[in-house]
């Protein structure tokens, strides 16, 4: 019993942080409607400020005012990112605010190892609690009891705030329609960058304010994100009971489960999570999206035509210099040039999801790692020959996206996103832990493609015809009938159902059909390096592919292709420096501002300004 | 058929074109250097001083062969498939003539696959995996740094030695911390078979859950503990561990808790009276080691860290090897790797020609508070050669190859 | 004549409100029948029911005689039932004759068709339906760029894809010019004489109601309190009660019904 109560009692004083920076993204999310990534960045910034004005500012008011602080600065960093980044964007298209906050991320994690270097920071003790209480025998940390007291005051003050206040009204008003808000009279540019202010604040305070039990490092943004995006989807997005309610459950399950199966850790957050979703679709407080919420935000996008023979005469001439690239180019080249033909492929399987399907996959690394990791499997454990191995690679990671889209599938928007990168961690978690099998994070090695295939040359042109062949057939199936219906499933469901289209049947196919393409780039990747490691299932793999589609052009078909072959080469350049993550950043951060339509659009666009190419029928 | 040959001279002349004619007495050797170092700059910067310090010193001296040693070094972002591409471009494009580096197992296992396939030498500086040069070895790559099994064996030995047969365990859930758990418990149960492990806790890498850890080993009341944890973990643990008393009155033995990477960041909350492994570089004044500290600090107005002086053991074990091979050739470089002695700065090692693993060793110490500072005392260095498996053992892990 | 559509005791009921109580007509081959009532009578929800979107609380809907209670939107429609939306959906990426294009492309099985290009199938027969609705020459534009009207009309050119027996519309003049809502209406009438189809349709416009429809039916508050011509709806007690008292007037009304 008494084991028990101590139990509980750390689970709710973990639940402290995670639920004030939850709070933060989903108030964020519930009136601007954007999915901030870059909170855990934020919350970074909030235990470096904190640590940084404890070190200066001494005693108890030193510590409880340098936490204050900490969360004031955030807020105003929040604003100047509100006001620089995002406030162009609202009218983008559908998420591709997303992308910015992305950029956001790798500026900030260059910024902060300027300011603070590379090592690891204890955070300081708070004066007066080391040590603990005693609580039915068992030991409890006294600053444990304190976040215990200080994290439901502040959860009543915001309650307080969002019932009894002017601002909490439009928060409200604005959660609920977007519209309306408008019509009260109010400045929407000032309420989005006082709620994008606030919601930072509140993970500048998570972050300040966990300094005693931890510290601060360098990798604490992305630490923090993923269970941060489980309570927010747990309890709903937009509700803040919802991500206290979540944030306890998750952390008090946690501590069970280092206790009764240590083994589970990574994967219990997640099963939580689907669990959930599948009862609740919408979380524990979360309302329904209304339908078109994330539908096609801005312009429509344009009926697609099947290439002029203009097009295609300068498509095959490319395909014909790069065909020509082992004669002309250096083994280096070669090497490169297979690496971006991959990421190509990978990006265009995901482009197809997301342009012609708008189903938003925040998971997609998981047929691409998915199928890199069933042709290793095979050769590894069943010695079965190259050739077979990659053929079966993609069927793969086509099952597997047939399961896991079967279940996304009952949701839409947001949520649907938020359950794939759900299943991704999953996978992630099943591999990194599994090691008897997958070799945990030493990986499987020694996955080298047949002798006839095994030198650069030769593999290029292997690459060659697989990443394009992969890409023509994407492109075909848009123009086919097929493609047409998951057009039309996404422009109107309503009208496609009410015309026969069974549209949940082609978004599987769809889905399906993405996963296994996907797997195909999986495939072309191992045995390109001979290894494949938990990484290439990681978030960050999936957001390489959504990033680049976006910065591409989610509205063109071609966007995703260009996308990804512009920004693999930018990268291969830009890691040779020093911060390159800092020019990356900005890089990102200029495009989605200065070319919203994304780069392929965007040129389209331009061409048309200066008389070029076919206008635009009005 | 005679397309084909076209083909094949055409990409030969292109070759050519692209190397250097015939390299000159002066042109420098260069080796290709693969590492983290904005995802672990904390760990790879002190490693990368280290190698300066190092080159400086051999080219001060003449360099190799008379030429002159250079460093390329590239940052892979800790990503394996990035690190296997800019090895390609180390050896096809840069001309180095072997390759070395990176601190991640896996990054390191990647480059190590890619060595064997094409036949290029890899000196593994730093990574800890003992597959890297047993179940997955092979015979171009060579590993430096003491293993995890060796490390862990090193711990092992001073855990039997003492009246605890109670043991409990905490590591990171992923494969060092298994490999790190499986190889003390191997060494402790050979030594005392009496031992038992009442509790095994697996925190996720970097998201540790303190507090829950801590009542977990606490209730299985064991009378020592192994950690494996580092990092933003290890801060968590001993801070929740010292305030819950978990540490009073057990031995704790902590693997690499000792390195300055992982005990300076705890200051004066380091865990006194933990069995570490590290490096005790305030302590070192004289002999090899002692000498490579003043010099490191001499030139960085800074201290070393580990990687410090992994880094120049790293530049005189290729050092050693080019002289042996007496040529750049890879073939050569490889069959000098093999049952190469160095005299480096921590005294002889050998590369051992049965599993190209290096005899380096580690320093075992007690960990205590001086200045509020926590530094390793009582401290020993251990020769790896002696924490390695039988040769049997050995040939059977390298079954493989 | 025969009976097209059928329902018996039509009934929806959200948790406490009744928003259709026991509701019973038939609709007659070739005949053009309005439903009409006030706001919140419960007309859309009746519509949603008869397509499947809505499943009824208790009551049965029959077509041709054979029960579709309980069948999803698709499978009505694959019966021969065709439908417009009171809020215009169509597919905004695609052009006029490929959301046609579209409709055939379902009615004839070849959706999960991979091989090939869906611009090319059935362009003929959508341009005839479009020249039907008096669209043809707009064929190539660009859906998202069409006015409200053109948009009501090619609603209707896709509903006549798979030349249903029944259509059900649901305010098809909504939001559309006094003009244009005679010449929708009067292209409705020329259709069903043409072709035989029976209709369904609600609608505020009154002018629209009296001049086109061959029958009335009045729902109020979920219930059908008066069936018959124009003559005899205009003449009857309950109906002006219902409209008057109300406070909104014959024609005057302009909201769409939530």
């Amino acid at each position: 019993m008494e084991f028990f109560v101590a139990q509980i009692l750390t689970g709710l004083a973990n639940a402290s942080s995670l639920f004030l920076v939850a709070c933060g993204l989903s108030l964020i999310f519930g009136v601007t409607r954007i999915v901030n990534f870059a909170h855990g960045s934020l919350y970074m910034l909030g235990a470096y400020i904190g640590l940084t004005l404890m070190e200066t500012l001494p005693g108890h008011v030193g510590f409880w005012g340098s936490i204050l602080l900490a969360g004031i600065a955030v807020g105003l960093i929040g604003v100047v990112i509100e006001m620089l980044v995002l406030r162009p964007v609202y009218r983008a298209p559908e998420l591709f605010q997303l992308v910015a906050t992305f950029g956001v991320i790798l500026v900030i994690q260059d910024l902060a190892l300027m300011i603070w270097g590379p090592e690891d920071q204890l955070g300081p003790r708070a004066p007066g609690l080391r040590g603990v209480f005693r609580i039915m025998g068992e030991p409890i940390p006294k600053y444990d009891i304190v976040l215990l007291i200080i994290t439901p005051i502040i959860a009543l003050a915001l309650w307080y705030m969002m019932a009894r206040t002017r601002l909490g009204v439009l928060v409200r008003a604005a959660t609920q329609d977007r519209e309306m808000v408008g019509a009260l009279g109010v400045n929407q540019a000032w309420l989005f960058t006082g709620v994008f202010a606030l919601g930072s604040a509140l993970a500048g305070l998570g972050g300040a304010l966990q300094l005693p039990k931890g510290g601060a490092d360098l990798l604490m943004d992305f630490t923090i994100l993923t269970p941060v995006f489980v309570v927010v989807v747990i309890g709903g997005m937009g509700s803040l009971p919802g991500a206290y309610l979540a944030a306890i459950i998750i952390s008090v399950l946690n501590v069970f489960g280092v206790t009764y199966i240590p083994q589970s850790t990574l994967v219990l957050m997640f099963l939580v999570m689907i669990v959930v979703l599948m009862i609740r679709p919408y979380g524990l407080f979360g309302r329904e999206e209304v339908a078109g919420e994330h539908g096609q935000v801005g312009e429509p996008e344009e009926p697609i035509k099947p290439a002029s023979r203009q097009t295609r005469l300068i498509v095959a001439a490319g395909l014909v210099l790069l065909a020509l690239l082992p004669l002309i180019g250096s083994n280096f080249a070669l090497v490169l040039s297979t690496d971006i033909l991959i990421f190509c492929l990978f990006a265009a399987s995901l482009h197809f999801l997301l342009g012609l399907g708008g189903m938003v996959s925040f998971g997609h690394a998981a047929y691409y790692g998915g199928g890199a990791y069933v042709a290793a499997l095979l050769v590894t454990w069943t010695n079965t020959p190259m050739e077979l191995a990659f053929l079966l690679a993609p069927f793969g990671a086509g099952l597997a996206a047939i399961i896991i889209g079967w279940v996304c599938l009952r949701l839409t928007g947001v949520y649907f996103a938020m359950l794939t990168l759900a299943f991704a961690q999953l996978l992630w978690s099943l591999v990194w832990q599994w090691q008897d099998v997958t070799g945990g994070d030493d990986g499987l090695v020694n996955i080298w493609p047949s002798d006839w295939l095994n030198n650069n040359t030769a593999f290029f042109y292997f690459a060659l015809l697989f990443s394009v062949g992969g890409i023509l057939v994407l492109r075909h199936v848009a123009h086919s009938p097929f493609g047409y219906a998951l057009r039309a499933a996404r422009d109107s469901q309503r009208q496609a159902e009410a015309t026969g289209i069974d549209t949940q049947r082609v978004k599987l196919l769809a889905f399906t059909f993405a996963g296994f393409m996907g797997g195909l780039a999986g495939a072309l990747f191992v045995f390109s390096k001979g290894s494949v490691f938990p990484n290439e299932l990681e978030i960050v793999r999936s957001f390489d592919a959504l990033i680049v589609v976006f910065l591409g052009g989610v509205k063109t078909l071609a966007g995703g292709v260009v996308g990804a072959a512009f920004f693999k080469g930018v990268e291969d350049i830009l890691t040779r420096f020093e911060y390159w993550r800092l020019v990356m950043g900005l890089l990102i951060i200029f495009v989605v501002v200065v070319a919203p339509e994304g780069i392929v659009g965007s040129l389209r666009r331009a061409a048309r300004r200066i008389g070029l190419g076919k206008e635009q029928p009005s | 058929m005679q397309r084909k040959t076209f083909l094949k001279a055409m990409i030969a002349s292109a070759a050519v074109a692209l190397t250097p004619v015939l390299a000159s007495a002066q042109d420098p050797i260069i080796v290709g250097e693969i590492n983290h170092y904005k995802r672990m700059a904390a760990f790879a910067g002190p490693y990368k001083q280290g190698i300066e310090l190092a080159l400086e010193q051999t080219n001060e001296a003449g360099g190799v062969m008379g030429r002159p040693l250079e460093f390329i070094f590239r940052d892979d972002q800790g990503e394996p498939g990035e690190a296997v591409k800019i090895a390609e471009e180390l050896m096809t494009r840069d001309g180095a003539v072997m390759l070395t580096g990176t601190i991640l197992s896996n990054v390191g296992l990647a480059i190590s696959s890619f060595a064997g396939e094409k036949g290029y030498v890899y000196l593994a500086s730093e990574p800890l995996a003992d597959s890297l040069v047993w179940a997955a070895g092979n015979k171009y790559t060579f590993r430096l740094r003491s293993s995890t099994f060796m490390q862990a064996a090193m711990l092992a030995e001073a855990a039997a030695k003492t009246d605890a047969v109670r043991f409990a365990t905490i590591a990171p859930n992923y494969a060092y911390g298994k490999d790190a758990v499986a190889a003390f418990k191997e060494n402790l149960l050979k030594l005392k078979p009496e031992a038992e492990f009442v509790a095994e806790q697996w925190p996720a890498l970097f998201k540790i859950d303190a507090g829950a850890e801590v009542q977990a080993l606490e209730r299985a009341k064991p009378d020592a503990i192994y950690n494996v944890t580092f990092g933003p973990d290890l801060a968590k643990f001993v801070r929740d561990g010292t305030d819950r008393g978990l540490f009073d009155g057990r031995d704790v033995y902590g693997l690499l808790s000792g390195e300055p990477e992982y005990l300076d960041p705890l200051g004066d909350e380091a865990p006194e009276g933990w069995t570490v492994t590290g490096f005790p570089w305030y302590d070192l004044t004289d002999g090899p080691d002692g000498e490579f500290v003043a010099a490191y600090q001499e030139r960085f107005d800074d201290y070393p860290r580990l990687g410090s002086i992994v880094g120049y053991m790293t530049v005189q074990s290729i050092v050693a090897a080019l002289e042996k091979a007496g040529s750049t050739e890879t073939e050569a470089i490889r069959e000098a790797f093999e049952d190469l002695a160095v005299d480096s700065a921590m005294g002889p090692i050998t590369f051992r020609s049965i599993d190209n693993q290096s005899t380096m060793g580690a320093y075992v110490g007690t960990v205590a508070l001086r200045d509020g500072k926590g530094v390793m005392v009582d401290w020993e260095y251990k020769d790896g050669a002696n924490y390695l498996p039988s040769d049997e053992e050995v040939m059977k892990l390298r079954a493989a190859e | 004549m025969s009976v097209v559509l059928e329902t018996r005791g039509l009934t929806k009921a959200f948790g406490g409100l009744v928003a259709v109580d026991n509701v019973s007509f038939q609709l007659q081959e070739s005949e053009l029948l309005a439903l009409i009532g006030p706001n919140g009578a419960g007309k859309s929800t009746c519509f949603n029911m008869l397509m499947g979107q809505l499943p009824p609380t208790s009551g049965e809907v029959f077509l041709m005689g054979e029960k579709i209670t309980g069948l999803k939107p698709r499978q009505i429609w694959r019966k021969g039932v065709g439908r417009t939306f009171q809020i215009t959906a169509t597919y905004s990426s695609m052009t006029v004759v490929e959301n046609v294009q579209m409709a055939l492309l379902s009615h004839n099985g070849r959706i999960f068709r991979f091989r090939s290009q869906a611009h090319r199938l059935y362009r003929k027969e959508a341009l005839a339906l479009l020249d039907m609705v008096g669209m043809a020459d707009q064929a190539d534009r660009h859906c998202a760029v069409l006015a409200y009207g053109d948009l009501k009309r090619l609603e209707l050119a896709t509903a006549l894809a798979h030349e249903p027996t029944l259509l059900l519309m649901d305010e098809p003049t909504a939001g559309m010019a006094p003009k244009e809502r005679i010449a929708l209406m009067q292209l409705t009438a020329d259709i069903v004489r043409d072709q035989g189809v029976s209709v369904l349709f609600t609608e505020h416009d009154m002018d629209v109601v009296f001049a086109h429809s061959h029958r009335i039916m009045v729902l109020n508050r979920g219930a059908l309190i008066a069936e018959g011509s124009a003559a005899e709806i205009r003449a009857n007690p309950m109906v002006q009660e219902v409209y008057l008292g109300g406070g909104t007037v014959f024609g005057a009304e302009e909201h769409a019904d939530a």
